[in-house]
This record gives C-alpha cells, sequence and structure tokens, in this order.
C-alpha cells in the first residue's frame, strides 16, 4: 500500500509538529509513507473566494504529484474536503478520478482503512474535542447537530483509543469556529466573536486543551487565546494520537 | 469592507446585546432539535419533502395551470404578476374594485418582497398588520429582520417603550402578557373595521385550488373571515402537487421555524364567502430566471421555516438587517444575488461555509454549496473587489509553483519573526486587530523533512 502525505500549505510553513506528527503516528502505525517534495496547497484559498479558475493550475500540480498513490492521507477535513469536492472543474482524468476517490482525511484512514482499534498514546488532560465543519458536515466524519442520525464520530472514536484522556461535552457541539478562510479577514468582526464564543464554551467546561482535526480552526482560535492571555493550549488531533503532551 | 461585514461591526460592538441575540436564535435552534428528533423518520421526511420540490419545480408550469383551473372552479379570481410593481398595482386594483380603504394583512413575506405597505398607504389606503411580530415592526417603522420572527431583533423592553408612545399602555410595562394583550384590543378593531384581508400563502395545492396558510396567532382566520374580500398573494413557487403531500410539508414546517409539532391553525382557504371576493395573486418577480439557473434552481424550494437563520453563526451575531434584504441569513444570501448580482454581492461572502444551514433545511436546499457557486459567480462577472481579485492570481501563482511556494513562505515567516510589531500589527492587518499571527517556526515542515529524511 502506497501513502502518499500531504501536507496542507499553511501546516507545513506554521505547524510543522502537526505533520511529524502525522508522519511519526503513520509509520509508527506501519505504513510506508512518502511525501511528495514538490506539493504545495489544495487551491481551497483561492476557490473559496470565487477564483476558482486561479485554482486549477494549483489542482493539476496537486494531480501530478499525487495519483501514483493508493491513498492520500492528509491531516486537514478541509483541504481533504476541497480535493474531493471541488476538484470536478477540472478534467475528469483517471488520475483526477483516482485522486478524488483516493484523498482521505486522517482519522478517515486510520478508522477505516487501517481500522486502529488501539493505540498505546496517553494524553492525561481534559480535552475540548473541537467539530470542524469541514470535516464533519462536508467529509460526514460525525453526526452533526442537526441531523436526525445516529451520534457518531470518528475523531471521538480516535481519542477515546488515548490513555487517560477526558473529553468534555460542550453546550454547542458542532458550532463553527469563524475562521472560514478569508471569511476570517473578509468578515473580523464575528469572525472574532464567533471565535470568543466557541473557546468560552470549553473555557467553562474547563477543557485544558482544545483539539481538532483541522489545524486552520485552531490557528484561528489559537490567536484568540494568544492575544486574550487564555489558560487554554491547543493541539491537532494527530499530535494528541501520537501521544506528544503539551 | 463589504455592506454586510460593516453592518456586522455595527451589531456586535454592542457585544451583550449580540449575546442575547444570539441566545434567543440558539434557544429556537435547540427547541427544533428536540421537535426533529422526536420524530424517527425526520431525515427521510426531508427527503421526501425535497423531493416533492424537486418534482413540481420540474414542471411548475402544469402545476400552476393546474391550481390557477381548479381555483377558478371553485370561484376564486385568479391574478398573474411578473414582478413587484405589477403585484401591487393588482392589489391596488382589485381594493379600488372594492372600495376599501382599510385593510389587514397576515404575515406574508411576499408582500414584503413587493414592497406593498408603502405603495398602497401612498395611494390612502389604511393598512395594518396583524401578526404581533408584524405589527412591532410596523408600529416601529422597520423592516423585519428574520422570516418568521420579525421582530426577533428587539427586546421585550423596546417593544413596551414603542407601545407606550403608540399604543398608551403604561409607561415602563414589560410584561410580554400585558403588552400582547393591548396588541390584541388594538388589533380588535382594526380586524372589525377592516373591508379586505390579504394574507401570504404557505402552500398552494394544484390538485384542489385551495391555499393554506400556516400562523400560530390565528390573524390570518380573523382578518379572511371578518373582511368580504379576501386576497392571497404567493410566489409561483408555493405549489404542491396534491393535499395528500400537504402532511410532510406541515410536519417539517413548524418544527424546523420554532419547534413546535405543528403551527396552532393551518387554514385551508376554497372559495370565496357568500357574498364575498377571493383572489389569489401569483407572482414571479425574479422565480423563473432563478429555475432557470441550474445551479441555483434548488433555492425554490424554500419553506420559509427560517430554520437556516436561527443556525447560522453568523446571522445569529449579526443579525437580520444586517442582509438588507427581506429574507435574510443563509437562505436570502443565496436568493439575492439572483436580483442583482451586483448590489448582494457581498452576502454569499457572509458566511464560513459550515454548512450546518444545508443540514438544518427541511427540502435539503444544498444552501453552503449554492454560496460556493455564486461566489464563483461574482468573481467571474468582476463583482470582487479589484485587491482580493489580484491577491487571488498572485496566490494561485505562487501556490502551483513549488520553487515560489518554498521562497515566499520562508519570507512569511522570517517576516513575521523578526519585523518589530508595529509593522506586523496596523490597520492593513484585519487580522491583528483583535488576534495574534501564528509564531512561525524556524523550519517549515519541508526543510524539517529534508534534513531528517535526508532527501
Amino acid at each position: 500500500m502506497k501513502v502518499g502525505l500531504f501536507i496542507p500549505c499553511y501546516i507545513d510553513q506554521f505547524y510543522p509538529q502537526v505533520a511529524i506528527a502525522s508522519l511519526e503516528l503513520l509509520e509508527k502505525l506501519g505504513c510506508q509513507v512518502a511525501y511528495p517534495f514538490r506539493q504545495t496547497c489544495c487551491g481551497q484559498p483561492m476557490a473559496n473566494t470565487g477564483c476558482e479558475q486561479d485554482a486549477v493550475a494549483t489542482y493539476h500540480h496537486f494531480v501530478e504529484l499525487f495519483h501514483a498513490f493508493d491513498y492520500i492521507v492528509a491531516p486537514s477535513g478541509s483541504c481533504v474536503y476541497h480535493v474531493r469536492k471541488h476538484y470536478d472543474i477540472i478534467e475528469q482524468t483517471e488520475a483526477v478520478k483516482r485522486v478524488r476517490e483516493n484523498t482521505l482525511d486522517l482519522s478517515e484512514f486510520l478508522l477505516d482503512v487501517l481500522k486502529v482499534e488501539s493505540l498505546d498514546s496517553s494524553f492525561p488532560y481534559k480535552v475540548g474535542l473541537h467539530q470542524s465543519c469541514h470535516g464533519l458536515r462536508g467529509l460526514r466524519l460525525g453526526t452533526g447537530s442537526e441531523r436526525v442520525l445516529e451520534k457518531d464520530s470518528k475523531l471521538q472514536a480516535l481519542l477515546r483509543l488515548v490513555k487517560g484522556i477526558e473529553l468534555v461535552e460542550l453546550s454547542r457541539a458542532d458550532e463553527c469556529c469563524g475562521f472560514g478562510g478569508t471569511f476570517a479577514i473578509n468578515e473580523p468582526a464575528i469572525s472574532v466573536k464567533m471565535g470568543k464564543d466557541r473557546i468560552a464554551d470549553h473555557e467553562s467546561k474547563g477543557v485544558e486543551v482544545l483539539t481538532a482535526g483541522d489545524m486552520s480552526c485552531l490557528m484561528h482560535l489559537e490567536s484568540i487565546i494568544r492575544r486574550q492571555q487564555k489558560n487554554i493550549k491547543v493541539k491537532h488531533i494527530a499530535e494528541i494520537l501520537n501521544g506528544v503532551q503539551p | 469592507m463589504n455592506q454586510h461585514a460593516q453592518k456586522a461591526a455595527e451589531f456586535i460592538r454592542n457585544e451583550s446585546r449580540t449575546d442575547w441575540h444570539d441566545e434567543a436564535l440558539w434557544f429556537i435552534r435547540s427547541k427544533r432539535d428536540k421537535a426533529a428528533h422526536g420524530i424517527p423518520e425526520w431525515e427521510e421526511l426531508r427527503e421526501l419533502a425535497s423531493q416533492v420540490k424537486s418534482h413540481v419545480l420540474s414542471k411548475l408550469d402544469q402545476y400552476l395551470e393546474q391550481f390557477e383551473a381548479r381555483a377558478i372552479q371553485n370561484g376564486v379570481q385568479v391574478h398573474w404578476a411578473a414582478d413587484a410593481e405589477e403585484h401591487n398595482r393588482i392589489v391596488h386594483s382589485i381594493l379600488k374594485r372594492h372600495q376599501v380603504q382599510h385593510l389587514v394583512k397576515s404575515k406574508s413575506m411576499l408582500t414584503e418582497e413587493c414592497h406593498l405597505n408603502d405603495y398602497l398607504i401612498e395611494r390612502g389606503i389604511e393598512v395594518v398588520d396583524t401578526d404581533l411580530g408584524e405589527r412591532i415592526i410596523q408600529l416601529k417603522g422597520e423592516p423585519p429582520s428574520h422570516i418568521v420572527m420579525p421582530a426577533i431583533h428587539l427586546k421585550k423592553e423596546e417593544v413596551g417603550e414603542l407601545f407606550h408612545e403608540k399604543l398608551h399602555t403604561e409607561k415602563g410595562a414589560t410584561d410580554p402578557k400585558y403588552l400582547t394583550e393591548a396588541a390584541r384590543q388594538h388589533l380588535r378593531q382594526k380586524f372589525l373595521t377592516a373591508q379586505a384581508a390579504i394574507t401570504g400563502v404557505n402552500f398552494a395545492i394544484a390538485e384542489t385550488g385551495g391555499v393554506v396558510v400556516c400562523t400560530n396567532e390565528g390573524n390570518a382566520d380573523m382578518g379572511v373571515h371578518l373582511a368580504p374580500v379576501q386576497i392571497h398573494c404567493m410566489g409561483i413557487e408555493k405549489i404542491i402537487p396534491k393535499a395528500e403531500h400537504l402532511g410532510i410539508f406541515t410536519r417539517l414546517l413548524a418544527r424546523s421555524a420554532t419547534g413546535q409539532p405543528i403551527t396552532i391553525y393551518t387554514s385551508h382557504y376554497h372559495r370565496p364567502k357568500t357574498g364575498g371576493a377571493m383572489h389569489v395573486v401569483i407572482v414571479d418577480n425574479g422565480r423563473t430566471a432563478q429555475l432557470g439557473r441550474e445551479d441555483f434552481r434548488n433555492s425554490l424550494k424554500c419553506i420559509r421555516c427560517g430554520a437556516c437563520m436561527n443556525t447560522c453563526p453568523i446571522y445569529r451575531r449579526s443579525g437580520g438587517h444586517s442582509y438588507g434584504y427581506t429574507v435574510p441569513g443563509p437562505i436570502g444570501s443565496i436568493l439575492t444575488p439572483g436580483l442583482d448580482l451586483k448590489k448582494y454581492s457581498g452576502l454569499p461572502f457572509a458566511s464560513t461555509l459550515c454548512g450546518s444551514c444545508s443540514d438544518v433545511c427541511p427540502v435539503k436546499i444544498n444552501i453552503h454549496e449554492q454560496l460556493y457557486r455564486w461566489r464563483q459567480v461574482i468573481a467571474e462577472q468582476g463583482h470582487l473587489p479589484a485587491a482580493k481579485r489580484q491577491s487571488m492570481k498572485w496566490a494561485g501563482r505562487v501556490l502551483s509553483r513549488p520553487g515560489w511556494y518554498n521562497f515566499f513562505g520562508k519570507i512569511g515567516r522570517w517576516a513575521i519573526r523578526r519585523l518589530p510589531r508595529p509593522f506586523l500589527y496596523n490597520r492593513f492587518n484585519e487580522w491583528g486587530k483583535d488576534r495574534e499571527l501564528p509564531e512561525p517556526p524556524r523550519q517549515s515542515f519541508k526543510e524539517w523533512y529534508r534534513e531528517n529524511k535526508r532527501l
């Protein structure tokens, strides 16, 4: 099984520890992981701003680098969703179809492909899980609170495999953090207010570490936590699963 | 900054009020969740409703003609209006013909959309909105901020003050029961003297030629039963094929809107009362154009429950008036660009694309996907601000070239690490007003990988 690791641009540049944790975790679980060195981005920043034509070259670049892998795994539900959902505007060659079908979020790959049932990491902290929207409602990594279906969450299932972890229940289980890509800059007032409200929910439940499947949400939340000097740490789920301590 | 962003920023400046607004709507959303979870087949019901609507939209012309024929058989006078102007003219001519001076209205978002009140008032007709929320904002001279709860942005203290001024209630009174009773007495007079009643239409049944109006206050019935002339105004998309389909929608509507199992009144109007007249005005006003847009056609499935507003984290924190249109929130943001792309080009960007609106929608409109598509149309047609357009062109160039990407990434990280704070945090940095920039590492993952994996 050939696994290609896709590290989204902002993780590569700002959060290498999340990429390292993802790589180590996959290797620990016995995967042969390749990291195509010329990779850049999935193209979402342009497309979500309405300029998907400006993203086409990036789409082709992504497909060229990743089409030969059996699975393309990324620690980001949002970027994975973008590849699967929005690479529909380029010609649907075999390579494009393969890439769209086989690009998975880390949590999907761990549970659905590797069928992970145990992990030897421990994380004895009170953890609040932020359900990133594109993973939750785009990839259906869990049941959103709007839907009348059996409750399920891949991220929660994985976190429960970690020893000593205490997952808290939030008052609003899956409200958006307010990042939304360029939304954060176009509508800064609401974006920040949404972030503050999410943090307050975690804070009121005594959360020590806030986690999510998408580092972009955490980047936004952490930026507010740091400005307001709050005592909450932020860790991507890959770091927790890999046993990185805060 | 676009208009929504500006108005949202103004709204948020009063943070405790924003919190109050957010909580009030979240409470409704929670009630909706409870009600929906009481129906095990909820998702099936949504699918069914969505499919019925798809079917109707694919044969809308036939169903509208069937509806018209049946209604005429029942003695109803049917009128067709291509746009708001024609709708207003038709309503006015009906009122003129019947020499109506006093008119009561139950809630109708369509007549709000057409600005009927102003049109009639200018022509000397007294128009009284009889839905409590609508009456409140009418007295206040404001547009509705929500399609189901038009005065949700007002606190009871503000309503008390308004009623004191307009209805002479006691000064400082805030008890909702007392204020409602005052409105009830005031409206009773209006009902008794009205010569005509206008209602909106929730559902129009092609098979029977009847219209169905859902209210909680019974004000549609009060108006229609007392006034000799009744006028029902409906958009072309309100059709359902048969009476047997109605139950699908009434089960979804009130649960989605307010968390009630059903609205208190579900009123069916089929024919004029003895000695009276019944008119139905069928309005297009941009709907056919929307029907012709494949990517956006589904927006016409909307049954105006308002659930997408209640769930929208942006609507809850910016208020309905920030959208600048009768139908605000996520659904408004996909309807308005079809009416005036330039004017409303900011609205599809008033979203994080979180997708909650699509999942809460009882007729499964893919709202967040349509927001994404409208963004593409807005950029294609040149309605993005030039700076944004250019920055995306450059982003596209950089992100498709690994060498450029690595280079600019390194420079960016260096700049954030090394530049003095005023260079980074200033009026050009919208991110940094209330947020810190990330703390960039010395090494990107790529650089780490090259070093540690000996590439």
